[in-house]
């Protein structure tokens, strides 16, 4: 525990030793350090401090990069051509620029957390007190924050513990923004180093902002049983006045649930939301609806089913003003990062804001007092919502039909479309009164509106994708799992060793946002799969949501078809963006927990164990954004692979292992200090794959580890192999290079493999207590 | 036909894919390579062309000119339902990273390919890969056997329509010994 800006001032003061006037003495910070756990080798760690461990992991994954432009024009010597080698003015190549884009991809995504955990700390600081105890999971959790721990070696009790989290993180991500300056970082591992950096600390300041909230605002609290949610544009009841929450930030949500409590109105209102603001409104408030992920914006908004639109921050689309006022939906700001042009309103009397609204006078408003939001949407939803009867600019069947006529046929809206979608094609057949193919559309549509910004004769087109797929749009009823934050450490006790040994094959974290390539019914069917396998299946974020919009033959959504608990067979969402930290936070604590590591500053031995012992990976299938890059790194630097869908691939770098070097996949045998070949586990740091097919296949291959024992090798090749053999219809070609002993091979398949084997003169390797780190070795080679 | 990228923002700068403007020009161009291989992506079972898939075409081809096929994504599989053994599969980036490393020996461990034709890959993965290479692969060539501009490529068939995809696949076909089988 620490106190700060302690101030102590003495006018006059008698001692035996004499008498003292005027003394004023300021201290910065008082350290009461009461936690037993010795300091490890690395807290706080600053840009250079793990670059070592880095460099080990960059060795075995070099960055294949993929240039999405060939220019640079970040300063004023360019634009520079740097294409196929050339230099620009500074200096940088395109290896060390792409790596460069990176960086900065993953610093914006380390400081939009930070700065939402900044936030979110300053505000129940000013409304809890700095004393206010850390609680996420009362005496389920000891470990209350495990990233923390481990990378500053603080381990928060308060609320105003963990502003000194913030300052180190802050501090960090202005050294890592820094770094990506004109004439700063010149060498590509380097910067990829400081990426990997910037994802460290990232995990660090989503951890401190979920543990704030979850603390304060009465969250769930590592549950496994956290409520089941409504979700889906079906379960919102539009004959109330509708409240439609947008963003990340739960703050202003808080004061608008509160204020209609408080109002006796919560049987009378909808309070819903959008993207991780929705997860956060459900787990502060289980009557609060999901509509569906980020996605789903101008779906929600066109269809006229918003009476007031609340936006905080990240991932809102920025022309939302614009989106609502077509709808004559009044929309408030409330964040400091999100004015979106608006006057700000928040010193004004509530009434007056609400008449301005009402009246139509504004078409939005700035408030950045969340009590003043919440009483401002309230009384605006329930004043407009009988007046805007439900606005909306979704064009009838017919109008679509008469206006389809009016298309050239240019391809501009396909050519202009992330999905390739055959849009001139649905709409040469809605002119002949066939409006099948535009539902097709529905399913995929990724609802980003470009085509319509390119659109010649200025279609709609979004808005007839979204009323020809409108039956589909109502019928969407699912229930979704509340977060439940932390994974618990008597869960982890429980599921430690059959991970580590490899008799749970799997941990599949997926997460992230919704720009699938085809829909969200991939996200259900691969969480499913691999839920049916006994993988420990982990959500969050936008895949929580899709997660759970599809449902069983029985009608089931996954999260009433599997339990929610950490274990095998699991299916379990622990929350918003934020609560990604969780993950990264229960693989930390399998080696702590479970393997008794010490946690305290000493990042290297952990992401070394987890590294080669918790067959954990992450699929972001819909990945779009800096913090999805930012989360990534955070697992990278933890040496977790993580997977990326198609669109995946404009993060225009991957970080791959070649299996077919031997001598990149050797480790050290701790026990001896030998060097022993391991064979390509895990084969990749950060792929892309193509199809959901791929990603299965991929996902039961990058779970294996090396420290996998024999049983645990045999159950994860099972999975490896039947799913290559289901989905490629053949027997893996690598197989040979993940059998270690003969008692690895499944029984049932011992013939076939044995044959394989042969053909590929094999011999017998050990099973190494496996180690990168040299100062691991418990007994050194003479 | 346009030879403006297929996607509109995948523009590339100073250096863009010549334009094929006939399928000889590509045949030429294979027959000329010493180590041609051909990129076959997860399109390949999901575009049709006058009733047949993608693959079908495909197929056809790589028997004629003897290209040895790379299967990315699961399409190895959709290859063997049909008969066809492709030479090596892999994820496209794996494909990818391979070919950008000078000491890579290609599928059958006799030398690096000096030529990589790509076919059927959702487009934007495939631009960046086709990318990719154009930066850090100077010595390999690239052809998109697509029927949609990639401009990173080192040649490319300009947009065209199905028909004239279908046409032009079954005319390089035909210009390999034996012809279409």
């Amino acid at each position: 525990m620490t106190t700060k800006n302690v101030h102590v001032k003495i006018d006059e003061m008698k001692t035996s030793t004499g008498l003292i006037k005027n003394l004023e003495l300021s201290i910065g910070k008082v350290v009461d350090d009461s936690w037993a756990e010795p300091m490890g080798p690395t807290p706080m760690p600053s840009l250079t401090t793990l670059r070592d461990w880095d460099m080990k992991l960059l060795n075995r994954y070099k960055p294949f990069y993929m240039p999405d432009c060939d220019l640079c024009c970040l300063c004023t010597y360019g634009k520079c051509d740097l294409t196929a080698g050339k230099r620009g003015a500074c200096g940088l190549d395109i290896g060390a620029q792409s790596s460069r884009i990176v960086l900065l991809a993953c610093s914006i995504g380390a400081a939009t957390h930070t700065g939402h955990a900044r936030h979110v700390v300053d505000h129940l600081i000013e409304k809890y007190g700095r004393r206010h105890p850390i609680d996420v999971g009362g005496l389920n959790v000891k470990v209350e924050a495990p990233v923390t721990r481990l990378v500053t070696g603080i381990r928060p009790e308060t609320l105003g513990d963990l502003e000194d989290v913030l300052e180190y993180c802050e501090t960090q991500i202005t050294h890592c923004l820094s770094a990506a300056h004109t004439g700063q970082e010149g060498n590509n591992l380097d910067f990829e180093s400081k990426a990997f950096h910037a994802g460290m600390i990232d995990q660090v300041g989503m951890e401190v902002a979920d543990i704030a909230q979850i603390s304060t605002l009465n969250f769930p609290k590592a549950d496994p049983e956290a409520p089941l949610i409504q979700m889906g544009i079906g379960t919102v009841d539009t004959s109330k006045p509708v409240i439609m929450c947008i963003g990340h930030n739960v703050v202003p949500s808080v004061g608008i649930i509160d204020y209609m409590k408080d109002s006796g109105l919560a049987d009378k209102m909808e309070v819903v939301g959008l993207c991780c603001t929705a997860f956060d409104n459900t787990r502060y408030y289980d009557r609060a609806k999901i509509v569906g992920p980020i996605s789903w914006q101008l779906r929600f908004i066109r269809g006229g089913f918003a009476d007031v639109v609340v936006l905080d921050e990240q991932c809102v689309r920025t022309d939302m003003f614009n989106e609502a006022e077509r709808v004559k939906a009044p929309v408030i700001a409330a964040s400091e990062k999100n004015c979106m042009g608006f006057k700000d309103r928040t010193n004004d009397p509530a009434d007056e804001i609400v008449a301005d609204l009402v009246s139509g006078k504004v078409p939005g408003v700035l408030i950045l007092d969340p009590d003043k939001v919440g009483e401002v949407a309230v009384k605006v939803a329930k004043q407009i919502a009988p007046i805007r009867r439900k606005m909306k600019v979704l064009p009838e069947i017919d109008e679509i039909v008469a206006l389809a006529k009016t298309c050239r046929q240019c391809n501009m809206c396909q050519r202009s479309c992330p999905q390739d979608l055959k849009i001139p094609a649905a709409l040469k057949a809605a002119t002949e009164g066939n409006i099948a193919p535009l539902t097709e559309l529905y399913e995929e549509c990724i609802g980003c509106g470009r085509c319509e910004e390119v659109c010649p004769v200025k279609l709609q087109i979004h808005s007839f994708i979204v009323k020809a797929g409108e039956k589909y749009m109502i019928e969407e009823t699912n229930l979704c799992r509340a977060g439940r934050g932390a994974v618990q450490d008597v869960e982890i006790r429980n599921v430690g060793s059959p991970i580590v040994l490899g008799e749970i094959p799997g941990i599949l974290a997926v997460v992230g946002c919704a720009n699938y390539p085809h829909g969200g019914k991939d996200v259900y069917d691969i969480c499913r799969e691999f839920a049916l396998r006994r993988y420990i299946v982990v959500t969050s974020g936008c895949s929580a949501m899709s997660a759970g919009s599809y449902k069983n033959d029985e009608g089931k959504t996954l999260y009433e078809e599997f339990t929610g608990t950490f274990e095998a067979g699991g299916v379990l969402n622990v929350g918003s963006c934020v609560a990604n930290s969780h993950i990264a936070g229960a693989a930390i604590k399998v080696a702590n927990i479970f393997a008794k590591r010490p946690l305290r500053g000493n990042y290297e031995e952990i992401a070394d164990y987890i590294h080669n012992r918790v067959g954990a990976v992450g699929l972001a299938w819909g990945a779009y954004s800096q913090k999805a890059a930012s989360i990534a790194a955070g697992f990278w630097r933890l040496g977790v692979p993580v997977l990326v869908g198609p669109h995946g691939s404009k993060y225009r770098r991957m970080l791959l292992g070649r299996e077919d070097k031997p001598e990149d996949w050797e480790v050290y045998d701790a026990r001896t200090g030998d060097k022993v070949n391991i064979g390509p586990a895990p084969e990749h740091l950060f792929q892309t794959v193509e199809t959901p097919q791929e990603a299965m296949v991929a996902i039961a291959k990058l779970c294996i580890r090396p420290n996998d024992t024999w049983k645990g090798r045999s159950i994860k090749l099972s999975h490896y192999i039947d799913l290559h053999k289901r989905h490629y219809g053949v027997m893996p070609p690598d197989l040979h290079l993940f059998v270690r002993t003969m008692a690895d091979v499944p029984m049932t398949m011992k013939d076939e493999i044995t044959a394989i084997l042969e053909a590929k003169g094999w011999k017998e390797t050990v099973i190494p207590d496996p180690t990168l780190l040299p100062r691991m070795i418990r007994k050194k080679k003479e | 036909m346009s030879c403006e990228p297929w996607q509109c923002a995948e523009i590339a700068a100073t250096k863009k894919a010549n334009p094929i403007m006939k399928p000889d020009v590509a045949v030429a161009m294979i027959k000329k390579a010493a180590r041609p291989i051909l990129i076959v992506g997860s399109n390949a079972t999901e575009r049709w062309m006058e009733g047949r898939q993608l693959i079908e075409y495909i197929i056809d081809f790589a028997k004629a000119s003897k290209v040895p096929v790379v299967a990315t994504a699961h399409m190895v599989g959709e290859f063997l339902k049909r008969g066809y053994e492709p030479a090596g599969f892999m994820s496209a980036m794996d494909i990818g990273n391979r070919l950008v490393d000078p000491s890579w020996q290609g599928l059958d461990g006799k030398g690096h390919p000096d030529l990589a034709l790509f076919v059927g890959l959702p487009y934007y993965m495939e631009a960046l890969i086709l990318s990719g290479l154009k930066h850090f692969a100077p010595d390999l060539k690239t052809i998109t056997l697509d029927n949609l501009y990639h401009p990173h490529a080192s040649w490319s068939y300009p947009n065209g329509t199905l028909e004239e995809w279908a046409s032009n696949l079954k005319v390089m076909t035909s210009k390999f010994e034996g012809g279409q089988q």
